[in-house]
């Protein structure tokens, strides 16, 4: 057994993709190892900006001696295909073995491949895994073509055993193999070499680098909080930040400084988007004020003043930020006083939202109407719902959004206050973005819930109507998140809207900004033709309709429901009202969780398979109901009853909404549909009573259908 | 070794990065004779990037960005501002102890400084060019901007070129320990005329600013850029031989100078606000395809790798 060091030193590797490189240099290396025949007991990737290291202990020292047999042509074959098998194998007729086989005499090649020694299997699988490692964008340098995340400069490869330790030889486009790295880029250059892992570990630490990025990340958090701390200040927390600054520093020294007193009145998202974005800086909260007052920066190094140069530099730097952030600030804010939140936004209508859908103010203008309309299905005051929709993009105009893009909504909000409007607007400001992911809070306040909802279905609509539609992966303009996000909202609250008729004439509108995009000369788009339900709708919006349901599949599957019950109950009318379905999906999907209802669906499927191979047979639809005079059998007048009764349950339940009532009247069903099967034959010598009892099986299918398309149910 | 003394003035750190490069053996160039957006579009930068010539360049570059102008006023910025650029082809394999060694030169001591390497990955969509690398960072600051090409008018860069790119003014500030750019000294300061760079461009900043927002004839920009789009392709239409000198000549350098003058009348167009967001990257796509031509006309000259016998 023996244990391998594998270091690739670079130039300074980007932060982000420091984690995955780690995954791909262990997987790509031991599943090379072990394909080739070796095994071993551990393996551990570790990174620093500078280095990919992997620590792999108990490699076996060689891979096993493998038998290969192959079987040839007959020793009575044409030379030709004899030669061939020689060929294919590499030996020569004396080196064939002869065996006897159940058609006489055949040539056998049996090649015994020896086992190859770890250092050389080693070697291979290194050079494969460098020349082929998946990093998301890698380059060339100097002269050569070897490929790597920046200038890859030198390659430590050793085996280290109770014999000592050697040097796996491998030169990959002129980089050999050593046992020597390099320290701390300034604290402790120049290079040195290692024997173990341990060794190396321990030389490393010495020359100011700390190998492991989660030990990096718990240095970094204890130095931050312990200088907050001491301060009576508390860090807060940023995993994400943290990561990244870990993959920035090899030697990191945490630094706590002050924000100057003049920027403390930002708003502490903008005090914290800017030093995070632009400097990496965490930020510290006065737990007192729950103001940000502070900030902690992270060095690579140690210095002579203790990091008093490197302070005052970062210092420096954010104050710049900050002035300009201030700058922006206070200019916003004097627009807003002076013309309104409005006003900030009557740029909107030279900027382009699509050269096909026209100016940013022209999208205002229609989810400004949309939002009008929306708003009492949703318990908003249309004047606000229509005020919020007017001023809730202005912050786009705003100094701060256009540096902070990030910063959209939230700066609406700020704005809003500043300008006197309602408080129902300015949280609309910054909500009517939400949900943006599927994890995203929902808005609940039903101005920003009208405004929502009609900032996504203007996307959709818009974006429908110039078919740019999502494709496979393709998603550019986010739409599936946008529908997504309409789902959640109606959802979220129980919203009831048909959104067929909705839609439909909300194409009207994008189809008028269409018009005025292309100077009056779009023409007409409308295409009428009607649904399930009889109404006449776009076109297009039938189409939209059909995304929604998908998206809605996709959203209720990871909520449990089955695709196929999903299916089922979109066939059903009124399958626009998002909450309907839900309610409709619910119900079907509890009830196919009883036993009653499983066996009913069996039940229903029997019946239904029965009379559409009739049909189909006789050419005719048995629909002209039954008559109870014709039944010969108890189980056959108990199955009249049982339908009269469950059809005027069934009825009223679903008139009411009462999906769970018509399924429990539905499942009265199951018992008399099970003992007409078992008592009575369909098919009757005697036609009327064979047709009679058809459209007794009809009527089970009627009844059945009224409540869901069972026929999609599957199983 | 002691370290070097701190520079005083603007001029005396371009003169000590000059002195650092050409001792380096780096060829110094003067400054590009017309209006460009940022160094790299000196020709010593876009097209001796392109072919297998060894290439070693090093040069300030006046660089000119209408948007960014400010009246003077802002502290950090200009719509003329300079640009100090290196370029070396094949990239030495420790230009990162080179351009370190750059910034001792200008007294900037890497004992007591934190010097970064961040992942910045540079793009030119006008030039179709693009490569990997970094900004660094001093103590939070960006310093400069480094770059592997890996493609150039869209042809592979092969060997690849390191260049790097420093923001002069905003580098010197930070040297000098300067807060507005208008106050620092350009000339030393004890010289018997002392001068601030704001005693050299406060004027020309207003003046140009002016220009660049609400003076310059938008018509005549557009003109300007169709003929000079049309120039470029116009001279690299023209065969290689040359029946006046009886010599193979490619015309690719005064092509591209249509190139570089293309990009500066978008730059202005855009500064007066008369290029919607899509145009925009129509305008960009054209300059593109100009930048692309000319890149295929280089390397189609000496300069460029191309030789007799290669194509015999």
């Amino acid at each position: 057994m023996a244990d391998l060091l594998i270091e690739l030193f670079s130039e300074e590797i980007p932060a982000r993709m420091q984690k995955k490189a780690r995954e791909d240099l262990k997987k790509l290396v031991t599943d090379g190892l072990v394909e080739a025949g070796l095994h071993y007991a551990h393996a551990e990737a570790l990174s620093t900006p500078r280095r990919l290291c992997l620590a792999i202990e108990g490699l076996s020292l060689e891979s096993p001696t493998l038998r290969e047999e192959r079987k040839g042509p007959a020793t009575s074959a044409p030379e030709k295909a004899i030669e061939g098998f020689m060929r294919s194998t590499g030996l020569t007729l004396e080196q064939l073995e002869v065996r006897d086989d159940k058609k006489g005499q055949v040539y056998f090649a049996v090649v015994e491949k020896p086992g190859r020694a770890a250092p050389e299997i080693v070697a291979e699988v290194l050079e494969k895994t460098i020349r082929n490692f998946p990093w998301p964008k890698s380059m060339r340098w100097g002269a050569g073509s070897l490929r790597w995340v920046r200038p890859l400069h030198s390659i430590l490869c050793i085996l280290t055993s109770e014999a000592g330790a050697e040097v796996v030889p491998l030169d990959v486009d002129g980089i050999v193999s050593g046992n020597t790295t390099e320290g701390h880029r300034f604290m402790a250059p120049g290079r040195f070499a290692v024997s173990s892992f341990d060794d190396y570990a321990a030389k490393l630490k010495a020359a100011k680098v700390v190998l492991d990025s989660a030990e990096r990340e718990e240095m970094i958090w204890h130095e931050a909080k312990t200088l907050a701390f001491a301060r009576g200040l508390e860090l807060v927390e940023d995993a994400g930040l943290l990561a990244e600054v870990a993959g920035l520093v090899e030697w990191p020294v945490a630094l706590l400084g002050d924000i100057a007193d003049e920027f403390l009145a930002l708003p502490p998202e903008v005090l914290q988007t800017s030093m995070k974005e632009h400097q990496k800086f965490f930020s510290v909260k006065n737990p007192k004020t729950g103001r940000i007052e502070g900030f902690v920066t992270v060095a690579n190094r140690e210095t002579a003043d203790h990091g008093a140069t490197i302070l005052k530099g970062n210092l420096k730097v954010l104050s710049a930020r900050l002035s300009d952030a201030k700058f922006f600030w206070e200019h916003d804010l004097r627009i807003v006083k002076t013309e309104g939140l409005e006003g900030m936004g009557a740029g909107l209508a030279n900027v382009t939202f699509h050269n096909k859908l026209g100016s940013q103010a022209a999208r205002i203008e229609r989810i400004e109407a949309l939002a009008r309309e929306i708003a009492p299905l949703v318990g908003a005051s249309p004047d606000l719902a229509a005020e919020a929709a007017r001023v809730a993009k202005a912050d786009l105009r705003s100094a701060m959004v256009g540096e902070f893009p990030e910063l959209q909504g939230l700066m609406g909000s700020y704005y809003a206050r500043a300008a006197g409007l309602p408080e129902a607007v300015a949280v609309a400001c910054k909500g009517h973005y939400s949900p943006l992911g599927p994890s995203d809070e929902v808005p609940s306040e039903p101005v920003t819930v009208a405004v929502a909802l009609a900032d996504k279905i203007d996307t959709l609509t818009g974006f429908w109507a110039i078919d740019e539609k999502p494709t496979g992966s393709k998603d550019p303009f986010a739409l599936r998140r946008a529908a997504l996000g309409v789902i959640r909202l109606v959802l979220s609250q129980q919203f009831r809207a048909n959104l067929g008729p909705l839609l439909s004439e909300h194409f009207v509108s994008v189809d008028g900004s269409r018009n005025e995009a292309a100077g009056g000369l779009g023409g007409t788009y409308t295409l009428l033709v009607p649904d399930a339900s009889g109404r006449k709708l776009d076109v297009r919006a039938l189409d939209l309709l059909s995304f929604f349901h998908d998206r809605l599949k996709v959203h209720l599957r990871d909520e449990g429901i089955r695709h196929d019950v999903i299916d089922a109950v979109l066939a059903m009318p009124g399958s626009d009202d998002l909450t309907l379905v839900v309610k409709r999906a619910e119900a079907l999907s509890a009830f196919l969780k009883t036993e009653d209802g499983g066996n009913l669906i069996q039940g229903f499927k029997r019946a239904n398979n029965i009379l559409s191979q009739a049909e189909a047979k006789d050419g005719v639809e048995y629909s002209f109901g039954a008559d109870a005079k014709f039944a010969e059998s108890d189980e056959e007048r108990a199955l009249f009853a049982a339908l009269d009764a469950a059809e005027a349950a069934i009825g009223p339940a679903m008139q009411a909404e009462e999906f769970g009532a018509a399924m429990g009247a539905m499942a009265a069903l199951r018992a008399p549909i099970d003992a007409f099967f078992e008592a009575v034959q369909i098919n009757s010598d005697n036609e009327i009573v064979r047709r009679n009892r058809l459209n007794l099986l009809s009527r089970i299918r009627q009844i059945c259908l009224s409540v869901a398309d069972l026929t999609r149910i599957e199983g | 070794m002691t370290k070097p003394a701190a520079p005083r003035s603007f001029q005396e750190i371009i003169l000590r990065l000059m002195n650092y490069w050409a001792s380096k053996g780096c060829a110094v160039l003067q400054p590009y004779d017309m209006e460009v957006g940022a160094g790299t579009f000196h020709p010593a930068t876009t097209l001796r990037a392109l072919g297998s010539r060894p290439w070693a360049a090093a040069y300030v570059q006046p660089s000119r960005r209408p948007t960014d102008g400010r009246y003077g006023e802002n502290p950090n910025r200009l719509q003329h501002y300079y640009q100090y650029q290196v370029l070396i082809k094949p990239s030495p394999p420790n230009l990162q102890e080179l351009y370190l060694g750059s910034l001792e030169a200008i007294g900037i001591d890497l004992d007591l400084h934190d010097i970064r390497f961040v992942e910045d990955d540079w793009e030119s969509p006008t030039l179709g060019a693009w490569g990997l690398g970094w900004e660094v960072w001093c103590d939070g600051m960006e310093v400069s901007q480094f770059t592997y090409f890996q493609q150039v008018g869209g042809h592979d860069c092969k060997p690849v070129s390191g260049e790097l790119t420093y923001g002069l003014e905003r580098l010197a500030m930070y040297v000098l320990g300067i807060d507005h750019v208008m106050d620092m000294p350009f000339n030393a300061p004890e010289a018997p005329i002392p001068l601030r760079y704001g005693d050299i461009f406060r004027q020309t900043e207003e003046e140009y600013s002016r220009h660049n927002f609400d003076g310059a004839t938008t018509e005549m920009l557009l003109r300007h850029f169709e003929d000079a789009e049309a120039e470029c392709e116009h001279l690299l239409a023209f065969e290689a031989a040359d029946p006046n000198s009886g010599k193979r000549i490619v015309m690719a350098h005064p092509a591209y100078d249509q190139c570089i003058k293309a990009s500066h009348l978008f730059n202005l167009l855009d500064a007066r606000g008369v290029i919607s967001v899509t145009e925009r990257q129509a305008y960009i796509g054209r300059v593109r395809a100009l930048a692309k031509k000319c890149a295929d006309a280089f390397v189609q000259t000496e300069a460029g790798g191309w030789t007799a016998e290669v194509t015999a």
